[in-house]
């Protein structure tokens, strides 16, 4: 059994409310944080190893470190929550299970970084969660954890809730911003980036939930003790949101460094593939993450058992390997279609596409087209190629990581399964079902 | 949407814009848009009409078209009509793994109406969402502020039976408004 | 001031210059091509990923090479920078990928186009395209709409630029049109009818690089090249008077802002962009309602440059026939 720092005391039911976090020992961290330097609590966070959560894997203590501080400028410190990446749900679970890790977290980060408001900016599907975070706001500030002079020591902070309504692109931090200001969510171009120029234009730091969550235990523990867990720069736990062809899907928290075949196969966690079909394919941290099959998530090129790190999976760059990324673990079994998935995948890219700059907007319409041509059963040989070269000039080439999280996934489902697409293409026994397909789903065909 | 109707806020919506409002620094007023089209969708018949749009840039006092620009960008605002009940199935990736499209079809075919269609009798409108990030619990769907997760048929045809015994929209502001 | 190396030739230029000013201050072809960036608007550029380049070193500080291409329209220079543009080859692979996504859902409308020689969208697949397209969906459409009574608004041929946003939000004094919808629907719109009918709005029309705004009262009177551009100034309370007038026969049938060979507009003696309003744009349209000073110098859509300034001699010609017209149209008055 690994250890839980987030998801501990998850069988008392009361963890939810104020009084049963106080009573597992909640709001302790806050206590031990604000009798620290601001300094001292950035430096454990450092010495942590701590790394974003939110899909990058930047260091959450190094980001904090960039922050500007101009005299008599505000600073902002926002949270997020508009967690909408295909395969990712550990943050929707964390703060339904446990509002108050991510309260605590979000004062102790702020008094940190000397913002004195904090927003988190939540996705608007999510209302239910604003309701149970609103709630948890109002007890916080009647304990006297947020408003003025918090455990009188002097540190003020205004904590507040912002919905999103609808766009997976506001996960994107600039996109976060300007949607929080109440505009379109269109990426700004960077540099400048938040930590100089953030919100309103003024220094502001952005981290996802879990990170945010995860500074609670690092301040509670030490930042040296939570180092120890993990496999090198992979320090700490890590929530995993397992999906798909799965026994078990749900959010598990592990301890980085837990072999991927472990994850998979073992009772503890994913418990086997659902009717004890064979393992296709794996999308390992979230859909914009390259696909693998098989024999490449299991194992390295090496041969080496793949582990749970962000290094283990990233092994062997994206001709063999993967990402960590958002911990969005989507298992597919041997009866999945990995073109259909991709297509999929594209109209979820062509629809959320903000339109701004002019790779993204065309070209993920484009491989969409494409790919229903091909799902339809109209594809060309050609195609594979076409999907391969338009991938190639919208990465890289685009304001945001949005381009490149639209082309990732179409280039290695062709690089690891394209005689697949070309079985998919050459096949009539494919294309009655997919005609059946369309049919079923009243889908236009092109 | 009736066109005579006068476009007002209720004035518990408007004390709670006011709370809203003063989440945000001064000046900073252009915040409060997302909010307050959720709030105005909540009261105007679940979709936002020019007139309401209108409405509402006037009482933040910005241009109608950033309002517009706004309201056009989040999938979550209805540019047109809906029924009482906004039916919002998943059909991204794992939901789609798991049968998201079995249970859309399902659907359509128990209503009569095709995605984005509202029935005949104004109660219910179906929709497909983008990944909600319910993908464990696959497949799902929203209706209101509600997740119906881990769906089967059957359990589609209780859900429906009972929005359409319990005749609601469930709205996420209505909560918040008797709480201010 | 920091010293740039951009293709091989170095400048100094001021810190907080962009790539692209750099590169237009050294001149010629090296100027990375924009279709977005518009060095009088704030804020614009960085859309649509024409001007991208590569940048091998940082500074002289960080002389580490930059990871992606960057858009020279937004990316400032450092002292010591050293840029590729033409002469990287990822450079221009990337910016033929670019032409290809803006002419994926164009309409190719040219023979039937208003903006026909004077395109920035026809001169970037000239130079940076491909001969061939490999698109093969029925393309995106809108229907067309008046935005105002003098400006056509052709959705279809927009390469959402941003720069009429821009002119609406800088130059007029509330704006009514914007950008609706989302990514691959989103469209330049104003929503429900309302009129752009602001004094400045006509600018838009000079700013839009593809002919997505076009004027109304110029449409399909005639081709571009067959109009004859002068420079030409009268006084106007509202703007700088100063536009280029174009003629064919003896009428004027359109009225421009001042073009640089970037196609932007020109600053005046006073030191700023003249742009013009929309009463000299769209009702002074006889000669007499101008002072004309000289053939307007075209020497970058060479399209309209060819046909009448080909040689000198033309030139004189022209020159005194429009005195002639000049004269002519003031004595009838």
């Amino acid at each position: 059994m690994g250890r839980k720092l987030l998801l501990d005391n998850l069988e008392y039911p009361e963890i939810k409310t104020f009084a049963g976090y106080c009573n597992k020992g909640g709001y302790e961290s806050l206590k031990k944080a604000l009798k620290m330097k601001p300094e001292e609590v950035q430096a454990e966070v450092q010495k942590s190893g701590l790394r974003g959560r939110g899909g990058a894997g930047f260091p959450a203590g190094m980001k904090w470190s960039f922050i500007a501080k101009p005299e008599g400028v505000p600073r902002y410190f926002v949270c997020n929550a508009d967690e909408s990446e295909p395969g990712t749900f550990k943050d929707r679970y964390l703060m339904e299970h446990k509002p108050h890790i991510l309260i605590e977290g979000m004062i102790i980060a702020s008094y940190a970084l000397g913002a004195t408001t904090a927003y988190i900016y939540i996705r608007g599907e999510l209302m239910y969660i604003y309701h149970i975070l609103q709630k948890a706001i109002e007890e916080a500030y009647q304990a006297g954890f947020l408003g003025k002079n918090i455990l009188g020591c002097g540190f003020d902070l205004d904590l507040h809730i912002h919905c999103g309504a609808g766009a997976y692109i506001c996960g994107e931090e600039t996109a976060l911003l300007e949607s929080l200001e109440g505009k379109r969510g269109n990426p700004r171009i960077k540099p400048p980036f938040p930590a100089i120029k953030g919100l309103w234009g003024c220094p502001t730091v952005v981290n996802n939930v879990e990170t945010i969550a995860a500074v609670v235990p690092i301040i509670r523990i030490s930042g040296d003790e939570y180092a120890k867990i993990g496999v090198g720069k992979s320090t700490g736990t890590k929530l995993i949101s397992a999906s798909g062809h799965i026994n078990k899907p749900g959010v598990y928290e592990i301890e980085l460094g837990v072999p991927v075949e472990e994850f998979i196969y073992s009772d503890e966690y994913c418990g086997g593939i659902k009717n004890g079909k064979k393992l296709k394919a794996v999308v390992a941290g979230g859909s914009s993450v390259p696909i693998l099959p098989s024999h490449l998530i299991l194992k390295t090129a090496d041969g080496a058992p793949r582990l749970m790190t962000y290094e283990s999976l990233a092994d062997g760059g994206f001709a063999t390997g993967t990402m960590l990324g958002s911990g969005g673990f989507i298992v597919m079994d041997e009866s999945t279609s990995i073109v259909k998935h991709l297509w999929n995948f594209s109209r979820f890219y062509h629809h959320e596409s903000c339109g701004q700059c002019s790779p993204c907007r065309e070209g993920t319409g484009w491989m969409e087209q494409i790919l229903h041509k091909i799902v339809n059963g109209k594809g060309e040989m050609r195609h594979i190629d076409l999907l391969w070269d338009i991938q190639g000039k919208i990465e890289g080439k685009t304001i945001c990581p949005f381009g490149d999280a639209a082309a990732w996934p179409v280039a290695s489902t062709i690089r690891h399964f394209r005689s697949e697409f070309e079985e998919y293409i050459r096949n009539g026994e494919h294309n009655r079902d997919v005609k059946h397909y369309y049919r079923l789903n009243n889908l236009q065909e092109i | 949407m009736n066109e005579t109707k006068e476009i007002q806020f209720s004035d518990e919506a408007l004390a709670l814009i006011a709370k809203i409002t003063k989440h945000y620094p001064e000046g900073k007023e252009k915040s409060t848009i997302l909010p307050v089209l959720h709030l105005a969708q909540a009261e105007f018949d679940g979709w936002l009409s020019p007139q309401v749009m209108d409405y509402v840039a006037s009482l933040l006092k910005v241009q109608p078209i950033e309002v517009y620009e706004v309201a056009t960008f989040y999938t979550m605002f209805n540019m047109q009509p809906v029924g009482k009940c906004v039916i919002e199935v998943c059909h991204t990736g794992p939901c789609w793994l798991m049968g998201a499209e079995d249970i859309v079809h399902y659907i359509e075919n128990k209503l009569g109406i095709k995605k984005g269609e509202t029935t005949a009798d104004g109660m219910f409108t179906l929709k497909t969402v983008e990944c909600l990030a319910s993908c464990g619990t696959a497949p799902m769907m929203q209706i209101g502020e509600t997740y119906h997760e881990n769906l089967t048929l059957e359990k589609v045809d209780s859900v429906l039976d009972d929005c359409r015994k319990a005749d609601i929209r469930r709205s996420h502001w209505e909560k918040e408004k008797i709480k201010s | 001031m920091a010293k740039v190396t951009i293709d091989g030739y170095t400048i100094e230029v001021p810190e907080g210059t962009t790539i692209v000013d750099a590169a237009r201050m050294i001149g010629g072809e090296i100027v990375p091509p924009t279709m977005c960036y518009y060095s009088k608007l704030e804020t614009s550029g960085g859309y649509c990923r024409s001007c991208l380049v590569k940048v091998t070193k940082g500074s002289e500080k960080d002389p580490r090479p930059m990871p992606k291409l960057v858009a020279s329209c937004r990316q400032t220079v450092m002292d010591g920078m050293v840029v590729e543009n033409i002469t990287s080859k990822e450079v221009l692979e990337a910016r033929e990928g670019v032409v290809e996504f803006l002419l994926f859902n164009h309409p190719l409308d040219c023979p039937v186009c208003d903006q026909a020689g004077e395109c920035d969208l026809q001169d970037l697949s000239y130079e940076h395209g491909t001969e061939k397209t490999r698109q093969e969906f029925r393309r995106r459409t809108f229907p067309m709409r008046d935005i105002g009574d003098q400006i056509k608004l052709h959705m279809n041929r927009c390469i959402m630029c941003y720069r009429c946003v821009k002119v609406g939000e800088q130059l007029a004094p509330t704006r009514v049109h914007g950008v609706l919808n989302r990514g691959y629907m989103s469209e330049i719109s104003t929503y429900i009818q309302n009129n752009i009918d602001q004094e400045w709005s006509g600018n838009m029309i000079d700013v839009c690089p593809v002919g997505a705004l076009t004027d109304k009262t110029f449409r399909f009177k005639s081709r571009v090249w067959f109009t004859k551009p002068l420079d030409a100034h009268r006084d106007c309370d509202t703007c700088c008077g100063k536009a280029a007038v174009w003629v064919s026969g003896d009428d004027i049938i359109r009225v421009t802002v001042r073009r640089d060979p970037y196609g932007e507009v020109e600053y005046m003696e006073d030191g700023k962009p003249g742009w013009i309003c929309n009463t000299c744009r769209f009702e002074k349209k006889k000669l007499s309602d101008w002072v004309i000073e000289q053939p307007r110098h075209i020497d970058r859509h060479s399209v309209i440059a060819q046909n009448h300034y080909e040689e000198l001699r033309k030139l004189k010609q022209d020159l005194s026939r429009q005195k002639e017209i000049f004269e002519k149209s003031h004595k009838d008055q």
